[in-house]
């Protein structure tokens, strides 16, 4: 690998400086296009997601950075280098396999080495940059066993340890966390993200878990059908979605038909059967698609007024379902004038978990967290 | 395991045992292999035992003296004709086994990793050469080999020889090509076998991590297919050592092997304790050589490392 950086630890570049840039990356099967015209730029030092469900074309771009791939058209470049007609074993990139890819005739100390041993730094050296890659990935004192003997989470951590230990530019990361189950999925999340803050690599992370995205990474990409439909941090994205899609992949919304009254460059202001009248700020990438539009407002923004409370804002309805999901209740509110009920999640503290089914309710919201989104 | 294992004699069981022995594993396990393992006791341990016998006692003409004598044993190690036979017969299979492992192997790497969708396609090609008997393919080499062959017309007529070689059969060479064509079916399935079991990602992991094609080949691939070219390996080397239609077709008088010899002990010669006793040193001596073939390639496995 040329021009591998030996970046001093202490440093926490998260810089604007450019890592990857993708321009205009187009990859088809025939008539197919597993990815659609992406541009994207990934900084250096950041924690990038790739996010989207299974097809959307994440796996196929990383696979594109790794060299495993290659664009039918456009161009990508990592660390200000073109990596046209770079083959994947040099480019500055190491990645972490969904299946781990441990190799099971080594045991775990050749693994973490085995890329060590072409670039023949010496026996001395070669085992002090293992065992610093063993520990930063808390796997010290296991360097004899054999992959076979390892369960599923230590096997994620020597991928990780064997990526790592080349010090690459970008670590890219294929749904890692997929194969363990949720409670070691959510401490390796804070752990990679406390690695990642630690070495100051760039992590590139495909996954289909949007919990997973919004929790570790600094900016998501979301995609959908091969094309990439919005990038920005993770709340950004959760709160401004650009479209329904978008929306919709990120967790629950309520969607209200809206018409729209005025425009101008930075608010809008709608009109609706439910909510009435409301001024929000306009998204960014907000292009008008005749008289209506969209409202969102996420179920954990709507909350239940009690007895005499009251909000600025609130709406009136009937609870006509109710789920039980042990810290939160799930309710499903009717409102006169709305197509579709309204989702509401709340906290079990005051006992929402407790209303019957036909209770009249009024639920109190802040205009804040309507989002308009186009048709 | 089981009560019978435990020491305690059967009869004294309860039904509630009984019916558990009935339904253990190591039982139900000994039912299903029964058949054949009768199958093979009759008719492969029970020869074997009887030509072990045969390799202690001596025949006169037609009678058998059955008192213990190593005299057989003496001659088959020392008579410089059974010693230089064996030599050749060890010989000829250690480089048929060689060779047929060194062009099976592209050939399985070739389909398991590019056969894409046609591999079952390929696999049934390879198997057409069995269509017909092996006493036919036999002679399709004498053919090829021979003195008026396809071979010395085919270099006769490129003008590389004048008259035709008389090099090309009858002789331990030829023995070793037609062997080594014969038996390469048997090699390439178990490693292709191996090699379908190899995981791509780690070929990809190997190529992430630095590695060029040829190297990650030598530090994944090969080591992981090392099972399927040692079982390749013992399935072509152990039935040539003690093949002997094969050097009586094309061997001629210099392709002689064990098997040959063994075969006119109890033919012709009629001298079933000295062919006994061949056998039996044959058999010890393939036993030996398949056993430091699997600790050789089990040691090349862990230098990959």
């Amino acid at each position: 690998m040329p021009e591998q950086s030996e970046r001093p630890q202490s440093e926490r570049p998260q810089t604007d400086r450019a890592m990857i840039e993708i321009r205009k990356v187009t990859r088809s099967y025939g008539a197919f296009k597993a990815l659609d015209d992406a541009t994207l730029t990934i900084r250096e030092g950041e924690f990038f997601s790739l996010l989207g469900p299974s097809g959307c074309g994440k796996t196929t771009l990383l696979r594109m950075i790794a060299g495993f791939d290659n664009p039918t058209s456009g161009s990508i470049s990592v660390g200000g280098q073109s990596m046209e007609g770079i083959p994947a074993n040099r480019r500055p990139t190491n990645m972490v396999f969904q299946s781990y890819a441990i190799f099971p005739h080594l045991n775990v100390e050749q693994n973490v080495a085995y890329g060590l041993k072409r670039l023949r730094l010496g026996a001395v050296e070669e085992k002090r940059r293992v065992e610093e890659a063993l520990a930063q990935v808390s796997l010290t004192g296991l360097g004899k066993r054999l992959a076979t003997e390892l369960s599923g989470g230590q096997r994620q951590r020597v991928a990780l340890a064997r990526a790592l230990v080349m010090r690459p530019k970008v670590l890219l990361l294929d749904e890692p966390l997929s194969a363990l189950d949720k409670k070691l999925r959510e401490q390796m999340q804070v752990e990679l993200r406390r690695l990642q803050q630690a070495v100051g690599i760039t992590f590139v992370l495909v996954t289909h878990d949007q919990y997973e995205a919004l929790a570790m990474s600094d900016r998501i990409a979301v995609m959908f059908g091969g094309k990439i439909a919005q990038v920005a941090s993770p709340k950004e994205i959760y709160q401004r979605p650009v479209n329904r899609q978008v929306a919709d992949f990120l967790g629950g919304m309520n969607f209200v038909k809206a018409e729209i009254v005025e425009e101008n460059t930075a608010s809008l202001v709608v009109d609706t059967l439910g909510f009435g009248r409301v001024r929000t700020d306009k998204p960014k990438a907000f292009v008008r698609n005749g008289g209506s539009a969209t409202l969102g407002i996420r179920p954990e923004r709507l909350r239940v007024l009690w007895d005499n409370a009251t909000a600025k804002f609130e709406v009136a309805g009937k609870v006509v379902e109710r789920h039980y999901f042990g810290e939160i209740t799930h309710l499903i509110v009717e409102i006169p004038g709305l197509e579709k009920p309204l989702s509401v999640t709340e906290t079990n503290d005051f006992g929402a978990d407790d209303i019957p089914v036909g209770t009249s309710i009024r639920l109190g919201y802040d205009p804040e967290a309507l989002v308009a989104m186009a048709d | 395991m089981t009560a019978a294992a435990e020491g305690q004699p059967v009869f004294g069981m309860t039904r509630a045992r009984r019916n558990a022995l009935l339904q253990s594993e190591s039982v139900q396990g000994f039912a299903l292999i029964s058949p054949t393992f009768l199958y093979a006791l009759i008719l492969l341990v029970l020869p074997i035992l009887v030509v072990f016998a045969h390799s202690f006692w001596t025949q006169d003409y037609l009678t058998t003296d059955h008192t213990f004598t190593l005299e057989n044993y003496r001659i088959a190690l020392t008579e410089p004709i059974y010693r230089d036979l064996l030599w050749r017969s060890l010989y000829i299979s250690l480089t048929v086994s060689f060779f047929t492992v060194i062009l099976a192997y592209p050939i399985a790497y070739f389909i398991s990793f590019h056969g894409g969708r046609h591999k079952s396609l390929w696999l049934f090609l390879i198997t057409i050469p069995f269509w017909t008997s092996y006493l036919l393919r036999v002679m399709s080499w004498k053919v090829i080999l021979g003195y008026n062959g396809v071979l010395n017309s085919g270099l006769m007529g490129l003008g590389i020889i004048d008259e035709p070689s008389t090099a090309l059969l009858y002789n331990s060479s030829a023995v070793i090509i037609t062997l080594t064509h014969a038996w390469a079916a048997f090699a390439i399935l178990p490693i292709f076998v191996s090699l379908e079991k190899v995981d791509r990602t780690l070929v990809e992991a190997a190529t992430d991590l630095g590695d060029g094609p040829l190297r990650s080949f030598l530090r994944v691939t090969l080591p992981l297919s090392a099972p399927g070219v040692l079982s390749a390996a013992l399935i072509v080397m152990i039935p040539t050592v003690g093949d002997y239609v094969t050097p009586k077709l094309v061997g001629g008088k210099d392709g002689v092997m064990i098997a040959n010899a063994i075969q006119a002990q109890f033919g012709k010669a009629s001298n079933w304790p000295l062919g006994a006793a061949l056998s039996v040193t044959t058999m010890l001596v393939v036993s030996l050589m398949a056993g430091a073939t699997v600790l050789i390639i089990r040691a090349l496995q862990r230098l990959a490392r």
